[in-house]
């Protein structure tokens, strides 16, 4: 059941288990994997962004991706769509070997993406936006265009879609304004509804709820949930700890460019490891201070990863009485 | 001072061929830059290739007017192909760059000794006009009145290159209006989220320069039509007139363009002949005759600027749908 009301108390939802294959270490096997990757890797110079033996995504599951900044998860999207190139590796959407495919190609196999730094088309309003997610259009092609009668069908039909989605992401009343007047959330839930306007199997969405304000946020995760629903599969990249619980089935963890954990969320939150990635990486900074145990002078960064130590002390030690 | 002659050329320069060459330009450029975000510097190029492609088939090959503008055509779609393959991977400004080096390329080519028995070199290439001519419909004569009197000759240009502006500015409207449009206005906003959206954004970007690059050679030959191709007219600062003309009626419209360059003519051509007539009667008792002539080019500089400060979306153009913002 899904709750539209954005100041009502989080509904859990049922999770879906039992998806992998055999005992639970970083890599396992999953029981109907959607994405297959062996052995890719990614290097920025000296540094390597990425490297993941072996990883697969649970279809019709909801899969939260987590680790520190600067972990890869970004580039490892990017490497999954096409919008980057690893220096080895090769993987699988749905059988489909994706290996070498341009992002456009993967895109219309049915695995979109959002961004982490959002991509509203500024000057376009947002029902043209919403349309312009929609794929197999007649009218996108140049000789076809010119002849209306040819896609008024078609658009109608897509606008059709359109209305019905910006009504549920509650912007339809938005609909006819340049998509740059919006605020930063709503650009965040335009990204998603656009993305979903290709009707994809796959949705990948790249830190959705950064920078959207708490009354939007019950009903985005809402929105992800309901995706499952209707039979897709969601990777998310989140930080928040407690959106993680509140809707992952499954939590891979990554650090360092690698995957160090992998598990249904609350497992996961227990291990060591993913403490250990949190913190293993930022090592410039005194623990002690992250942690409160020394008074000391903290940067930015540093204030950032204190709230987030702090986040998964409250889970860890919460456990047992959240997510009930 | 002959007030009176002043404003008869520059009333006359509103319809000439070079005003309607620039129109379809500014057309090709609006385009290129205006709906889809790149930064072609190289539209004299494009314009050359037309006019070259014109005359040389005409005059070395004998072919008829209209197999002289197809080959012109023909030869900016292969010149957009052999740009933008390597190119339009590139991000905007070293686009820029590399459009600016091409064009220069082409130039030098039609200037060069090598190829003077087709190319002319520097003298470029005239005595073309006969196969044109033969097909004009208007009976020999005089026609129009004040500034606007042509013979049948220079009736049939304008008539002909307004013709074609129109065809071009509705295939402009019509393709902008269309999904296709739309997925060219994405482009030019963002074209990673385009490519998100499983577009193929380099094949969009090469059909933009192709359609655009199709107009500028349009240009070029209707600039050629009346008179003469010289190779002095196809260097880079042609580009940024035309660019001038394009900003002022508004990059990401229509009319605009069309509007920008009837402006950008009207006002060049009042200043080229009411500048010398004032140092004449002695109002500008600081310059000569000949440095008035440079002023107004001095100028054209000082309205781009200020154009692209104070008013960027042009005189049409939407205040929030501004290009160079971001
Ligand atoms: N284009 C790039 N050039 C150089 N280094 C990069 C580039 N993209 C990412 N990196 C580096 O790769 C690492 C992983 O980055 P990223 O995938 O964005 O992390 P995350 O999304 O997990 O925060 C970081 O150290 C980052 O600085
Ligand atoms: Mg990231």
């Amino acid at each position: 059941m899904s709750s539209n009301d954005a100041s009502a108390a989080p509904v859990q939802r049922a999770k879906t288990t039992g998806l992998h294959k055999g005992d639970i270490v970083p890599g396992v096997a999953k029981v109907d994997p959607i994405i297959i990757a062996d052995g890719i890797r990614r290097t920025f110079g000296g540094l390597t962004a990425v490297n993941v033996d072996h990883v697969e995504i649970p279809r019709n599951a909801i899969t939260a991706l987590i680790g520190p900044n600067g972990a890869g998860k970004t580039t490892l999207f990017n490497l999954l769509t096409g919008f980057d190139k690893p220096d080895e590796g090769k993987w699988t959407f749905d059988g489909h070997s994706l290996a070498g495919m341009g992002a456009h190609k993967v895109a219309g196999l049915g695995q979109v993406r959002t961004f982490q730094l959002t991509k509203a088309l500024g000057l376009l309003t947002v029902l043209e936006n919403m349309k312009l997610g929609a794929k197999d259009q007649i009218g996108e092609n140049i000789f076809r265009a010119v002849i209306p009668s040819l896609w008024r069908k078609q658009e109608a039909e897509i606008e059709e879609r359109a209305i019905v989605l910006l009504k549920k992401f509650k912007l339809d009343a938005k609909s006819s304004d340049f998509a740059a007047s919006l605020s930063g959330g709503q650009r965040k839930l335009l990204e998603m509804a656009r993305a979903l306007m290709s009707q994809p199997t796959l949705v990948m969405l790249d830190e959705p709820m950064a920078g959207v304000n708490p009354a939007l946020t019950q009903s985005l995760l809402d929105h992800i949930l309901d995706l499952k629903e209707e039979g897709m599969t969601v990777l998310f990249v989140e930080h928040d700890m407690h959106m993680v619980r509140h809707i992952a089935d499954w939590v891979i963890v990554m650090a360092e460019g690698q995957v160090v954990a992998e598990g249904p969320p609350d497992e996961v939150m227990k291990n060591q490891a993913v403490i250990d990635a949190y913190l293993g990486s930022h090592q410039d900074v005194d623990l002690g201070i992250v942690t409160g145990r020394i008074e000391g002078e903290l940067n930015t960064e540093a204030i950032k990863l204190a709230a987030e130590v702090k986040h998964l002390d409250e889970n860890i030690a919460n456990r047992k009485e959240t997510g009930k | 001072m002959d007030i009176l002659q002043i404003l008869s050329n520059t009333g006359s320069s509103l319809i000439a061929p070079a005003t309607i060459g620039y129109a379809l330009a500014a057309l090709g450029l609006a385009m290129h830059f205006g709906f889809t975000g790149l930064l072609n510097m190289g539209m004299a190029a494009f314009m050359a290739i037309g006019a070259y492609g014109y005359a040389i088939s005409i005059l070395t090959f004998g072919f008829p007017w209209w197999g002289g503008m197809l080959v012109g055509v023909g030869g900016s779609l292969v010149f957009a192909l052999i740009l933008g393959i390597p190119t339009l991977r590139l991000r905007g400004d070293y686009l820029a760059i590399v459009t600016i080096a091409a064009a220069e390329v082409v130039r030098l080519l039609f200037l060069t000794t090598t190829f003077d028995k087709y190319t002319g070199s520097a003298d470029g290439l005239s005595g073309y006009h006969e196969s044109f001519r033969a097909f004009n419909p208007i009976p020999d004569g005089t026609y129009g009145f004040g500034p606007w009197e042509y013979n049948a000759n220079g009736w049939w240009v304008r008539i002909f290159g307004i013709a074609i502006l129109a065809l071009a500015a509705f295939i402009l409207w019509a393709v902008m209006r269309s999904p296709w449009g739309r997925v060219i206005k994405g482009i030019r906003e963002d074209e990673d989220a385009v490519r998100a959206l499983g577009k193929n954004v380099f094949s969009y970007k090469l059909q933009s320069l192709m359609l655009g690059g199709v107009f500028g050679a349009m240009g070029g030959i209707i600039y050629a039509l009346p008179a003469s191709v010289n190779p002095g007219v196809y260097v880079t600062s042609l580009t940024f007139f035309v660019y001038t003309a394009l900003l002022l009626g508004g990059a990401a419209t229509i009319f605009g363009p069309i509007i920008g360059s009837v402006i950008f003519w009207g006002v060049q051509t009042l200043l080229s002949n009411l500048l010398p007539a004032m140092v004449n009667v002695g109002l500008l008792p600081f310059m000569t005759t000949t440095q008035s002539q440079t002023v107004r080019f001095i100028l054209v500089g000082v309205a781009l600027m200020l154009l692209v400060i104070y008013r960027p979306q042009g005189i049409l153009g939407n205040k929030k749908e501004l290009t160079f913002v971001k």
